[in-house]
């Protein structure tokens, strides 16, 4: 089980919160403006990287707000984790996280 | 390709089983293929074995960055039914279905595929009404399927508990005879052996690192671990690492990768005659040939590549499962692993063309991809010797993200999976 590092509260089990997918996926600011390639990149593209993986998670049985993680998926250790509206901090490479 | 037969077995045990082949070669990568592969799973070995068999192209390189049957193959629980609700998804399972019931004629290879009945329960009348949807859309696409009260359940597996008194009473049960369950390592080893019989080069040990593209685009050559090789036709099958794959070709895909784990008790006398799911309190259970229960579990919550998860995902299952089959509650579980599942946003997989020429993809099985693997081999193939799809896969294109038009299994089974 994960332990994550809530931004108001602490470190807390991963039971304490509920995940929240991508992060900085931005809804396009004039939707009809856009074409559907890139509407339906905005709804379904996600990188999904093998690696640094910025996303959000929401401290549901805690403080009950929001916040954004970087996250290295390929040993799920946490580089960071930071409130929304943050700028995404800037981390070393994690090691081992470039090879696939 | 040295054939199984009881003959066989009498002859070679003459020669105390010493004069056995390894059942597939251990191909040297060649400079140009005509079709390369890129996954070794039960899928893309699938379709290099209906490409070389019923396409005519056997100038084909299976890719495996790892070894035959390492990755989900293995990892899975074998699970096989066609019970889907719409009309394509239905068409797609049961082409599977269909190819299952002689393969292992077909493969010359024993997959074990035991037609021993997936009976999916209902514990509320949410769970009533939505099977018995299931069902007739099932009927009327030639699907079997049909209804069991709580007390033909219990006939039907008899360590089932259906006492009122439960948290979550069963009250009632659709029962699909032509599912069951196969061996998942022989599937893909049976379809290795007759690949390559075939010609197909199988190369473990070898990673795509990049694809090379040229003039308008359209692909030219793979650059793997192992140097680089030419091709004007790659087929990616990678599950959980397609996302990475189809970055090599600057494509960004409606896919996410989870940890979907799964686990199997201590060894048992046969005491499990069919395959139980129940998508309400999230539990899946069959039994192996070997005598372990075969449980499956649920994904974990986050995307990730580490082929484990949290222990609270499989307690949660284990917890349903004793509930359901209170018998089993001093069983010890042996083994728990997870696998890498590559999940689109309307839990129906993506089998087609790309905008990049000669460059193919079948991904997105999610959590359920073993079951497809003949048909989706089959339809693969033929996408790919053809160069346009086959009309059961034709639905599952890429570009339904960009118009809308989704197969939204995802609401059908109402569950998170």
């Amino acid at each position: 089980m994960l332990l994550i590092d809530c931004p108001f509260c602490g470190k807390r089990p991963e039971l304490e919160f509920r995940y929240g997918g991508e992060a900085h996926l931005a809804r396009p600011a004039d939707p009809a403006d856009l074409g559907d390639k890139a509407w339906g990149q905005f709804l379904y593209g996600r990188s999904n990287p093998r690696g640094v993986h910025a996303e959000r998670w929401r401290h549901v049985h805690g403080c009950g707000r929001f916040f954004n993680a970087l996250r290295d998926t390929t040993n799920d250790r946490f580089a960071a984790t930071y409130k929304i509206g943050e700028e995404r901090p800037a981390i070393p490479e994690a090691e081992g996280a470039a090879s696939a | 390709m040295q054939r199984f037969s009881a003959l066989a077995l009498i002859r070679h045990a003459f020669g105390g089983h010493r004069s056995w082949r390894p059942q597939w070669r251990a191909a040297e990568p060649k400079a140009a293929y005509d079709a390369v592969i890129v996954g070794g799973g039960g899928h893309g070995l699938a379709t290099a074995y209906y490409l070389a068999t019923e396409f005519g192209i056997s100038n084909v390189a299976v890719l495996e960055k790892g070894w035959i049957g390492g990755g989900n193959t293995g990892r899975n629980t074998t699970i096989i039914r066609s019970n889907y609700l719409f009309d394509e998804s239905a068409a797609l399972y049961d082409h599977a279905v269909k190819l299952w019931e002689g393969l292992s004629q077909a493969l010359n290879y024993n997959v074990m595929f035991s037609q021993r009945g997936v009976m999916m329960l209902a514990h509320n009348v949410h769970d009533q009404q939505s099977l018995q949807r299931h069902i007739h859309a099932n009927r009327l696409n030639g699907v079997d399927n049909e209804w069991l009260s709580a007390r033909q359940a219990k006939a039907f597996c008899p360590p089932l508990n259906i006492e009122k008194s439960m948290r979550y009473p069963v009250t009632g049960a659709a029962l699909q005879r032509r599912g069951g369950v196969a061996r998942h390592d022989a599937v893909a080893w049976g379809y290795a052996r007759a690949a390559d019989a075939m010609g197909v080069d199988i190369i473990e040990n070898c990673a795509v690192t990049a694809i090379r593209r040229g003039v308008g685009g359209a692909v030219e050559a793979v650059e793997t671990t192992r140097g680089t090789i030419e091709t004007r036709k790659i087929g990616v099958v990678a599950a959980g690492n397609t996302s990475t794959v189809m970055a090599m070709a600057d494509l960004r895909m409606p896919l996410e990768s989870y940890p979907l784990q799964a686990l199997v008790s201590e060894p048992v006398k046969p005491i499990f005659p069919c395959v139980v799911m129940s998508n309400t309190i999230h539990a899946y259970i069959s039994q192996s040939d070997k005598g372990e229960l075969v449980i499956g579990a649920g994904t974990d919550a986050y995307v990730s590549y580490t082929q484990r998860g949290a222990l609270h995902v499989p307690m949660h299952t284990l917890e349903a499962i004793c509930e359901l089959f209170p018998i089993f509650r001093r069983l010890r579980m042996l083994r728990n692993w997870g696998g890498i599942v590559d999940v689109t946003p309307d839990r129906s997989p993506i089998i087609g063309k790309t905008p990049v020429a000669g460059l193919y993809v079948n991904c997105g099985w999610g959590t359920g991809g073993f079951k497809a693997t003949p048909g989706s081999g089959h339809l693969f193939a033929w996408t790919l010797a053809k160069d346009e799809p086959h009309p059961i896969n034709a639905p599952f294109r890429l570009d339904r993200f960009r118009d809308g038009y989704l197969i939204d299994e995802a609401a059908a089974a109402a569950v998170a999976h």
